[in-house]
């Protein structure tokens, strides 16, 4: 079936005529039509406009044009600004704005020819961990429909594990790629920030966003990755350095690479879990790396560093959602600070109005130097200890999450347990680091993940090593009953 | 008032001459229609990201260099956080904890001559907000965000002033300064040159500053000066009358000349500020500082002192002259065409018949009616002695009314001055035989008559006998015979 190929092969059909953009893409369609219902992964499908821009790669196809992602469709977060078509963030604040410009990451793989089904359900403004903070609803997990998908990029991982599209865009500020990646058995690249721009992409927390992939495999997430990663000059944090060649990077053996298992994620993991990472760290031996223990000392204060920095910056970025210029205003306003409050107060949900309010604390006059400058300090030491690390090993080997995905509803009234749900992936993130998470096996017939965290720019090192594993194991080629 | 002083420092506002706004790519022309000058980032779309104009930057780093200030090789850009229908994002991006542009001075002059240094704490990078309209709109309230982004240099003083027209010196000093650097067009009215006044008083001899308030947004210099006088006289009567002044913001009425408190909400604000993750810290590098180095243009005064030395003017004349590159500029045009040795009759016609009729016309010195070559040639004739200075002054009004050269004016009208010995004699001659009575009681004594003999050959002439010559003639003739 069409849906099962990886990106290479669809791309090879293209090229062989066997089918056309038009007639794939006129198959996931089909697919989101019958399947979305039950799964909540999307926002918006964009139909007419998809068979579109199908017939015009077809058209380029036709006239000797040809590229990895011609013709190929793909779903993107609804984070990311679509010229004409809206972009809701996930919520209700945002639900009659319809974008007037494309982001980066959409116009390069607008101009890679790659193909917008539509637009993936998400936590609102990416802020969670379990999709159920949707202004949509939440997204269900394909694996068990009564259990989430994660968050925030769980509409993006749920759609590309149901085999609504060969990928899909995400976006990973705490975890958000490659918690749902793990949660929903498919392969969630988070690169180095700076690597992919960031224009376009509705800000949550400026200096921990990043853009990236959820895809089927590390070769798939390669192929897109080349098309999006560079400097743009609208993204001053965006980084001028050269994209190598990931696929060519594909190949190398990994004999010698030093895998560093992190003390600090073994201990106290639950024995399922660590049996799985085992497992993980054996087939990389086997394939000539050798594994070695790496500590990182201050990694335990990723999370409450995480949550002042992430909140402190969110509460500037959403300040201009205001009710004035676009999105939600209420109605009836009596004077401007009526609008303010009652547009800001209707428009946001629950956990975003938390963040904002935690945020807006950690910065005011008194607080600033206890709670954001000390989260400066621990960010700096997180990052420190990681390069330090990196001096012995090559890569970071551990979980991606501390269990499998939870039943919708278990953790949504405690913050705190839900927050602790990233206590894996919020390292790379505040230390700006790329890092993917692979399936790695189950546990009660719930895909686990794998994760890898490498240097800043070491993207190619990272897909390689899990291309490798992935080689090797048929993990990431489980289907979820029902979606094969 | 003898017992009080008062403490004045200023944070000047001056609007960067850029083409383009401080993050983004749109137009900073003054007067579009509203909202035409905005672009997406301006607006705070979703997603949209800021990204520094450079030559923001070299500007910023300009002024520092012209102040003798340290230009800081790190900056950083910070967010002041709060809500107001004109401020987009919620946010300003302005620089708080690190400039930069350092600590630097500037020397003014007093009307007496005494020069006093003022400290500049540090210039910073901001971009200036949108306007709120209210005018003309029923029930509602419009925003223009055309000058949204617009970047500002605000230059922050030290308290160092000790009168409204000490702080009105120094920021004339300040304005005359961007516009020499072209970093700033300097125009009040249109609000691109701007301060808050910080003002405090003190018993005179007590080191300690008092409690200040802040007048904001004084867009010329006389309000400057009328805000500060008045705030002064409103501090001393409040605290004589056992009160205490606050901490707070204040507007100052130009109709009413007074100041009066601002919503008190406006000063429960926090602002929250915190470095701008969207914007990296803005490094500087030498080369980049001597880049703009040898952009740096002469300054006032370097041309004062350069005028004083090389043309021999006064003190108060080559400040005069250095007033402004472009009064700078005529002037050296002038004496260029009438030569340095004549630098001094150059200064008195620019400074005199020049400026009054820029005055009276209300014109700016580039638009001055006479050029200065033509300017220049006009002098030519007094130094060679084709006219006198008085004749000078006519043929002036008349190359000003119809755009005429001297030469053609003189011309035209016949102004030649005589200086035909013979014909002058002849009419000392004629006046002399005119007047016995006159000549006799100068003969005997009467010395005041000399000038009314002079008068009456003038008059016979027209006014063009050359005063020296007649002068001469008629001394000889009165005595001599």
């Amino acid at each position: 079936m069409l849906h099962n190929r990886s990106i290479g092969e669809l791309a090879a059909i293209l090229d062989r005529r066997e089918a056309s953009s038009v007639e794939l893409t006129r198959h996931f369609l089909a697919r989101i039509e019958a399947l979305n219902p039950a799964l909540n992964a999307m926002i918006s499908v964009t139909g007419a406009q998809a068979l579109l821009e199908a017939a015009v790669a077809d058209r380029r196809r036709g006239a000797g044009e040809t590229g990895p992602l011609l013709g190929i469709p793909l779903i993107h977060k609804d984070i990311f600004c679509t010229d004409g078509v809206r972009t809701s963030c996930g919520s209700r604040m945002l639900d009659n704005f319809v974008a007037p410009y494309d982001a980066t990451v959409v116009a390069r793989l607008k101009a890679a020819g790659a193909v917008m089904l539509g637009k993936a359900n998400m936590d609102e403004f990416a802020m969670g961990s379990s999709n159920e903070t949707s202004f949509y609803g939440p997204v269900r997990n394909p694996w068990d429909l009564a259990r989430v998908p994660g968050g925030s990029s769980g509409g993006s991982a749920a759609a590309v594990a149901a085999r609504l599209a060969p990928f899909a865009t995400a976006t990973d500020t705490g975890g958000s790629i490659r918690q749902p990646a793990a949660l929903t058995g498919v392969t969630g690249v988070k690169p180095t920030y700076g690597r992919v721009s960031r224009y376009g992409m509705i800000a949550f927390a400026s200096s921990l966003d990043q853009a990236g992939i959820i895809a089927r495999s590390a070769a798939d997430a390669a192929t897109v990755l080349q098309a999006m990663a560079g400097f743009d000059p609208r993204d001053s944090t965006s980084v001028d350095t050269p994209v190598p060649d990931y696929g060519s990077a594909l190949g190398a053996p990994l004999k010698g690479l030093r895998i560093g298992l992190l003390k600090e994620f073994s201990d106290g993991l639950e024995p399922r879990n660590a049996a799985l990472i085992a497992a993980a760290l054996e087939v990389f031996r086997s394939l000539g790396a050798a594994t070695l223990e790496a500590s990182l000392p201050s990694l335990p204060l990723s999370v409450p560093t995480y949550y002042v920095v992430a909140p402190a910056e969110c509460s500037s970025n959403l300040s201009r959602f205001d009710g004035v210029r676009f999105g939600y205003r209420c109605e009836n306003p009596r004077d401007l600070l009526d609008l303010y409050k009652r547009s800001r107060g209707e428009g946001f949900g629950a956990e975003v109005k938390r963040r904002i309010m935690t945020g807006t604390y950690v910065l005011s006059a008194g607080y600033f130097d206890a709670y954001y400058l000390q989260a400066q300090k621990a960010r700096q030491l997180i990052t420190d200890e990681f390069r330090a690390a990196f001096g012995r090993v090559d890569l970071l080997l551990g979980p991606t999450t501390p269990t499998p995905a939870f039943a919708i509803g278990a953790k949504i009234d405690d913050p705190v347990t839900m927050y602790l749900n990233d206590i894996y992936t919020i390292g790379a993130n505040l230390a700006g680091l790329p890092a993917l998470s692979m399936p790695g096996g189950f546990i009660d017939e719930l895909p686990m993940g794998v994760q890898l965290i490498g240097p800043h720019f070491a993207e190619g090192r990272l897909l390689n090593a899990a291309h490798q594993y992935q080689l090797a194991t048929d993990w990431h080629d489980r289907v979820a009953r029902g979606y094969c | 008032m003898h017992a009080w002083e008062v403490v004045i420092g200023l944070e000047i506002h001056a609007q960067l001459a850029t083409k383009s706004k401080i993050f983004s790519g749109a137009a900073t022309a003054y007067g579009a229609p509203p909202n035409t000058q905005a672009c997406l980032v301006d607006l705070a779309y979703p997603g949209v990201l800021p990204v520094l104009n450079a030559e923001a930057v070299r500007m910023a780093v300009k002024f520092g260099l012209a102040i003798g200030a340290k230009i800081a090789e790190r900056s950083v850009f910070a967010r002041k956080n709060y809500f107001y229908p004109d401020l987009p994002k919620g946010y300003q991006i302005s620089q708080y904890e690190e400039p930069i542009v350092g600590r630097g001075a500037l020397e003014i002059v007093l009307d007496d001559g005494a020069s006093r240094r003022v400290g500049i704490t540090r210039a910073h990078l901001e971009e200036d907000a949108g306007k709120s309209l209210h005018e003309g709109l029923a029930n509602a309230s419009g925003i223009d965000l055309n000058r949204a982004g617009t970047p500002l240099l605000e230059i922050v003083s030290e308290p160092d002033m000790r009168s409204a027209k000490e702080a009105v010196a120094y920021m004339k000093k300040v304005h005359t300064l961007v516009r020499y650097l072209e970093i700033c067009d300097g125009n009040m009215q249109e609000g691109s040159f701007r301060c808050d006044a910080n003002v405090s008083v003190r018993p005179r001899g007590r080191d300690k500053f008092g409690t200040r308030a802040e007048i904001k947004n004084l867009n010329s210099f006389r309000f400057v000066e009328k805000a500060i006088q008045h705030e002064f006289a409103r501090q001393i009567e409040l605290i004589e009358s056992g009160g205490r002044v606050v901490q707070e913001t204040r507007l100052y009425d130009s109709d009413k000349d007074e100041t009066r408190p601002m919503r008190s909400k406006e000063e429960a604000n926090d602002y929250r500020y915190f470095p701008d993750p969207d914007l990296l810290p803005l490094q500087i590098d030498r080369a980049f500082v001597d880049s703009v180095r040898v952009t740096l243009p002469e300054l006032p005064e370097q041309k004062a002192a350069r005028f004083a030395a090389e043309l021999q003017l006064s003190a108060y004349d080559a400040g005069v002259l250095s007033a402004s590159r472009e009064i700078g500029d005529y002037f050296e045009a002038v004496v260029a065409a009438v030569g340095a040795p004549q630098a001094k009759l150059a200064a008195n016609w620019v400074m005199g018949e020049l400026s009054s009729a820029l005055n009276r016309d209300k014109l700016e010195i580039g638009g001055a009616r006479v050029g200065p070559r033509a300017l220049g040639g006009l002098l030519q004739r007094i130094v060679d002695g084709t006219i006198s200075g008085k004749i000078a002054k006519e043929v002036f009004e008349a190359m000003w009314g119809q755009g005429r050269e001297a030469d053609a004016v003189i011309a035209a009208k016949g102004l030649r001055q005589i200086t035909d010995g013979g014909a002058i004699a002849k009419v000392i001659e004629e006046v002399i035989a005119a007047n016995p009575r006159q000549l006799a009681d100068y003969r005997a004594g009467n010395d005041k008559l000399f000038r009314f003999f002079a008068g009456q050959i003038m008059r016979a002439t027209g006014g063009k006998a050359n005063p020296a010559q007649l002068n001469e003639l008629l001394k000889a003739k009165l005595d001599g015979d």
